[in-house]
């Protein structure tokens, strides 16, 4: 049995968020970091290879320096990484992408009793689609924000969250779930992971090893087979400047509450 | 590719609204979208449909209060099998029921059920899905009229729009609204949008309207084999519900009751009383076991856009901001002058905020009270 972990390496939003000027935004000077999300579907994998022994194989999309968090995800204690990296990825939304994530995971060779894990939603984008849409493509079931998961044999039990409680979910294997940051805790790298790290094997999938996937057409990848697109983006403009009230005593708190009395709010 | 899609796009039309509803109740986020949609509709000339799924007669509660917010057309699928949400049942019935009758605008809301259940579908479709939008176009002019409010644009650039396109223009904030992106899906049908709940308005209740809502029933082909997971419980979990996103005043805490965090609820508690309203928290608050995760504002918890947002003691990391930042007024009360939650609040009072909340109950007391 084995796992397959989606991860994607992000922009580190919760840093400094850096706007160029024409609008755009300034990735150079943003560190990137594992997606949170991913990290605890990493952190899953791993217990369920404590539990049982079996493989964890980590995936990510991405260009090459992408390799350096999939040597992170080996030093946590996952067995091998894949990097799906070609041009001709390049561009694509989440139906592009998912289309490519499932023909590198059939590459990789999904069995009767493996499971895929991907996080909920990755921080830069937030869409949350890539997992489901990729379940659809293997054609195999998904359950969503996952915050428990028991396997048992080749049954899969998950405690799906809901806003306003949660349901307890059945499937079998094979299947894919999306985890959620209440699943647990990701481990940290140990200092022998991080030595073993290095040996353990990282292949690359290029357009040319994924390219016989009926998946994979040229107006399926990418820019050009993404069904989305950019049509303008652009910052909000900023808001006017608030009012510093001086002095955190009761006449500032009086003088708030005549503004707020102005304004109709209270 | 989805054979359905390959035809030509003028054979769509129609905007659609997935009305999802959990255990035989409507969601209210629903309403929201049909007051959206019905907006859509009438500048393309069009139907406004509602797409309901669920048990047996479920149809028949639901359907007039749909109607009233502006659905031409209620399509109902009961099926006991649709009694409870699940991926594999719901993206048959829509996947089929959508290629058969061909809108070209699908709107689900972007609740967990729906962002589980859009993708699924969009993939199936082989058609574009934008994620979470807070803001819908089609006509150009409306369009270019909103970007001139919301964004830094120079003009040219709204004049140069081309007036004659009748795509769905779906705005979103991403990378926790530092940016925003209006994406089309230019080439498939229909394009599909998941709807942040809270965001767009709901319509006014017409009572004419919902006495002439069709009903039109659709036979479902279901059967136990097409469901590959099952649902074997069900838990709401006992706890208040908080009306954050329809919550008029939201007062929130953060990091900064750490020091006395009962205390710090309490006066949170009894400020939102003053004014009103409900109790909210940051992400620190809600991870460090302060508050029930129904109680989060930000990115990852909701967005709310209430007349007045008190922050006590948050930072205001862009998570977190990005969630409440279009409220319309914003009142912060931090330690630090230095705090980026200042960068977005209207009135900032640097203090304590254990010693200035007490002062601001009264001051808000007598305020009222000299009304």
């Amino acid at each position: 049995m084995k796992v397959i972990v989606c991860v994607k390496q992000v922009p580190d939003t919760s840093g400094k968020v850096a706007v160029n000027p024409d609008g755009t935004l300034n990735r150079a000077s943003m560190a990137t970091i594992i997606n949170p999300d991913d990290k605890n579907a990493v952190e899953a994998a791993l217990t369920l290879k404590d539990n049982t022994g079996c493989e964890v194989v980590v995936v990510t999309m991405g260009p090459p320096p992408a390799e350096g968090m999939l040597r992170e995800l080996l030093a946590m204690g996952a067995d091998r990484g894949v990097l799906v990296s070609a041009r001709e990825f390049g561009g694509s939304d989440t139906f592009a992408t998912s289309q490519i994530l499932a023909a590198a995971i059939k590459k990789i060779g999904l069995e009767a009793d493996d499971l895929v894990l991907c996080g909920r939603q990755a921080i830069d984008g937030d869409t949350a689609q890539v997992g489901s849409q990729i379940a659809e493509k293997l054609n195999i079931p998904q359950i969503s924000y996952a915050a428990d998961i028991k396997k048992d044999g080749a049954k899969v039990t998950v405690k799906r969250m809901l806003e306003d409680g949660y349901m307890t979910i059945e499937t079998q294997t094979p299947c894919l779930l999306t985890c959620i940051k209440e699943l647990n805790e990701p481990r940290y790298m140990s200092v022998g992971g991080i030595f073993d790290c290095y040996n353990k094997p990282v292949d690359v999938y290029d357009y040319n090893t994924l390219k016989d996937d009926p998946l994979i057409e040229l107006d399926t990848i990418g820019l050009k087979g993404s069904p989305t697109n950019i049509f303008k983006s652009f910052t909000p403009p900023q808001k006017g400047q608030g009012r510093m009230l001086e002095g955190a005593d009761k006449n500032t708190c009086a003088e708030l509450a005549a503004e707020l009395l102005k304004k109709h709010i209270i | 590719m989805a054979e359905f899609n390959n035809t030509n796009l003028a054979d769509f039309s129609g905007v659609w609204v997935f009305c999802e509803q959990r255990q035989g109740k409507l969601q209210p986020t629903v309403l929201e979208l049909i007051s959206e949609a019905r907006k859509l509709a009438d500048d393309m000339g069009v139907e406004v449909c509602g797409l309901l799924l669920g048990g047996k007669g479920v149809g028949d509660s639901m359907a007039k209060e749909l109607g009233a917010y502006g659905a031409d057309k209620v399509l109902v699928c009961e099926d006991d099998l649709l009694e409870t949400y699940t991926t594999d049942a719901y993206a048959k019935v829509i996947c089929d029921t959508v290629m058969d009758k061909k809108p070209e605008i699908m709107l689900i809301a972007a609740t967990n059920i729906g962002r589980d259940l859009g993708p699924r579908c969009a993939a199936r479709l082989h058609t574009g899905l934008t994620a979470d939008c807070t803001h819908l176009d089609v006509d150009v002019e409306k369009y270019a009229a909103f970007l001139q409010e919301a964004s830094t644009l120079p003009q040219a650039q709204l004049d140069a729009l081309n007036r004659e396109d009748r795509n769905l223009k779906m705005t979103r904030p991403a990378f926790g609204g530092h940016l925003m992106a209006t994406i089309i899906c230019p080439r498939f049908r229909p394009q599909m949008a998941t709807v942040r709940p809270g965001v767009l308005k709901k319509g006014v209740y017409d009572e004419a309207k919902a006495n002439a809502v069709v009903v039109e029933k659709l036979a479902v082909s279901l059967s136990d084999a097409d469901l590959q997971t099952k649902v074997t419980e069900i838990v709401k979990e006992a706890k208040e519900l908080v009306d954050l996103t329809g919550a008029d005043v939201v007062v929130s805490v953060g990091r900064g009751i750490s020091k006395d965090v009962e205390g710090g609820i309490k006066l949170a508690e009894q400020l939102a009383a003053e004014f009103g309203g409900v109790v909210g928290g940051s992400r620190a608050a809600i991870d460090s076991g302060w508050l029930s995760a129904d109680h989060q504002v930000g990115q990852t918890g909701k967005t709310v856009h209430p007349k007045l947002y008190v922050a006590l003691g948050i930072s205001g990391a862009i998570q977190h901001k990005a969630g409440m930042q279009d409220s319309e007024c914003i009142v912060a009360v931090n330690k630090s002058d230095s705090a980026p939650i200042f960068d977005v609040a209207d009135y900032g009072i640097c203090g304590d905020l254990f010693k200035v909340v007490p002062m601001m109950i009264e001051a808000v007391k007598e305020a009222k009270a000299s009304k």
